[in-house]
């Protein structure tokens, strides 16, 4: 097996065995999925509430992967000395990086091949499904969210990374359109919440899945940005020890 | 050619000059320990040698390549062990190792080499329960993970209780059998005094002492005994006619080579004052009283590490 895909094996390995890991990339969003949709207390401005919020969904979801466990997991390699001793080994850093890329998108696969059924399940009925573009949207999102994550556990202590990342997450849940319309935020929130990654996925992938076939081009612009910025930010940034 | 060749080495860190000037070899299938204080310069030495760090100066060659330029040609050929961590704390013992031995595909068998550093039993804990001991022989097994040609082991036996010891350092000591050319840093004097074959000792970025442990005893022999707490060592040395030196409670040192009269004469005189004889020893000095020695006649005001 080539070094590729023996480091691809063992961060597939450590992500199933990491039951926090497993709860915010798979439980969580599954239950607000499930729970939001049921339970009509959003202002969602749908019929059915699910329509607005399985986009939101898949976007957290790939938040989830792509920054938080992405980022959390990095952050405390590079405390535990873990990037240090791969270093010394034939693996190489792009190898290495390239792992944790496809680890994420392997991990992305299954959140929607779980997540997409149970809102289908849950009487989701997109008017359109544009999914080439929400394919493309989904690999900007995760350029961007990875960057973002790869800045903040390149720079941080482990437990301050974790901290950081679980409150940007939480900032990033409430202003990126993904459970709260944009509509309902006030004024200077609202613009913030456009310029955000996560508001620009949430609105991407809803146009995608479920809107009247126009394409958000701000919208588009905002992920494209992103993911060009911040892998570049978190290159020049990191540091393996 | 000796596998690693250090050559007029600095690395700063900013206005910290951690290692200055410093040169050095080490030759295959040879223990060499590279000892010093926490701060002396030595981890900054091997993170050039194994290419973590970048020198400030000088010249590096591992197995005769650049660590700096040349890391991932040497990584295969190159085992280490970092002093701590270095294992995702969630992972367990066999799958480390066996993913190390598939990273580098040089053919080693996982289940031996847990099998070899005595963890057989705890293959399936995962990294964050181990005890520190049993970590450093995981690092180990990892480093041999490599079929290395060279070694860096940085601490092995930190942590680890005797019995472990004894395994690590007859793995260590097999490597170099082997042909593995070790590079062992240590603060730990009497492990150095154990396994090297050849001792470098660092002090405040510096080199301070080059050779085998005959080497750097030599001319340094010393009668050391116990006796009374009161002894009157005045009295003792116009006897004998050498200075004899309180060390400890009741532990004196003479600076000189046993010689029969001479300890003759001491034991003669012990017996005729009536003090009892607890405790003697003679011949080459001791590795701590070597470097004792030797960095007392180096101050130097203080970098570090």
């Amino acid at each position: 097996m080539n070094r590729f895909l023996t480091q691809l094996r063992t961060e597939l390995q450590l992500v199933s065995r990491n039951g926090e890991q497993l709860l915010l990339t798979l439980g969580i969003p599954v239950l607000l999925l499930v729970f939001f949709s049921l339970v009509d207390v959003l202002p969602t401005g749908t019929d059915d509430p699910i329509d607005f919020l399985a986009p939101g969904v898949l976007a957290l979801a790939v938040m989830s992967t792509a920054m938080v466990s992405l980022g959390i997991g990095t952050g405390f390699e590079r405390s535990y000395h873990v990037l240090k001793r791969l270093g010394a080994t034939p693996l190489g850093r792009s190898r290495l990086i390239a792992a944790k890329i496809a680890s994420v998108a392997v991990v992305e696969v299954v959140q929607f091949a779980i997540l997409v059924p149970v809102a289908y399940a849950l009487g989701w009925s997109p008017a359109t499904t544009n999914w080439p573009a929400a394919v493309g949207a989904v690999l900007l999102g995760t350029m961007a969210f990875a960057g973002i994550g790869l800045t903040f556990a390149g720079r941080l202590r482990g437990e301050i990374n974790l901290a950081a990342l679980n409150g940007l997450y939480l900032v990033m849940l409430l202003l990126g359109g993904m459970v709260i319309p944009f509509t309902k935020l006030p004024g200077a929130l609202r613009t913030l919440a456009h310029g955000l990654p996560s508001g620009a996925l949430a609105d991407v992938l809803r146009e995608a899945l479920g809107g009247n076939g126009a394409q958000p081009t701000t919208s588009w612009i905002v992920l494209a940005v992103w993911a060009a910025i911040t892998p570049l930010v978190a290159a020049a940034l990191f540091r393996w020890d | 050619m000796a596998a690693v060749e250090v050559s007029g080495l600095t690395v700063r860190y900013g206005d910290l000059q951690a290692v200055r000037e410093v040169s050095f070899t080490a030759a295959a299938g040879e223990i060499t320990a590279v000892l010093g204080p926490n701060g002396a310069g030595k981890t900054s030495t091997i993170e050039v040698c194994e290419g973590f760090r970048r020198a400030t100066a000088g010249t590096v060659r591992v197995l005769g390549l650049d660590p700096a330029t040349q890391q991932r040609v040497l990584s295969k050929r190159m085992g280490v062990m970092l002093q701590e961590g270095g294992v995702y704390p969630s992972a367990r013992v066999l799958d480390t190792v066996r993913h190390y031995c598939a990273l580098y595909g040089k053919g080693a068998n996982a289940t031996e080499l847990v099998e070899q550093v005595g963890l057989t039993a705890r293959s399936k804990a995962t990294w964050r329960r181990l005890s520190g001991g049993e970590k450093q022989r995981v690092s180990l097994a990892l480093a041999m993970a490599a079929i290395p040609e060279v070694a860096f082991l940085d601490e092995p036996t930190s942590g680890v209780d005797v019995n472990g010891r004894d395994t690590i350092r007859g793995i260590v000591r097999g490597l170099a059998d082997a042909g593995c050319a070790v590079v062992l840093a240590t603060h730990e004097l009497d492990e150095a005094e154990r396994l090297a074959d050849r001792v470098i000792i660092f002090d405040q970025g510096n080199v301070i002492a080059d050779g085998t442990l005959a080497e750097l005893r030599r001319g340094h022999d010393e009668i050391r005994f116990r006796s009374s707490p009161d002894l009157d060592t005045i009295a003792l040395a116009s006897a004998i006619g050498m200075v004899a030196s309180r060390v400890g409670h009741d532990e004196y040192v003479i600076d000189a080579p046993p010689h029969p009269r001479l300890m003759a004469q001491l034991t003669a005189w012990l017996a005729e004052e009536g003090h009892p004889l607890t405790d003697l020893r003679a011949g080459a000095q001791r590795l701590e009283d070597v470097f004792r020695r030797l960095t007392a006649e180096k101050p130097e005001p203080g970098d570090a590490e």
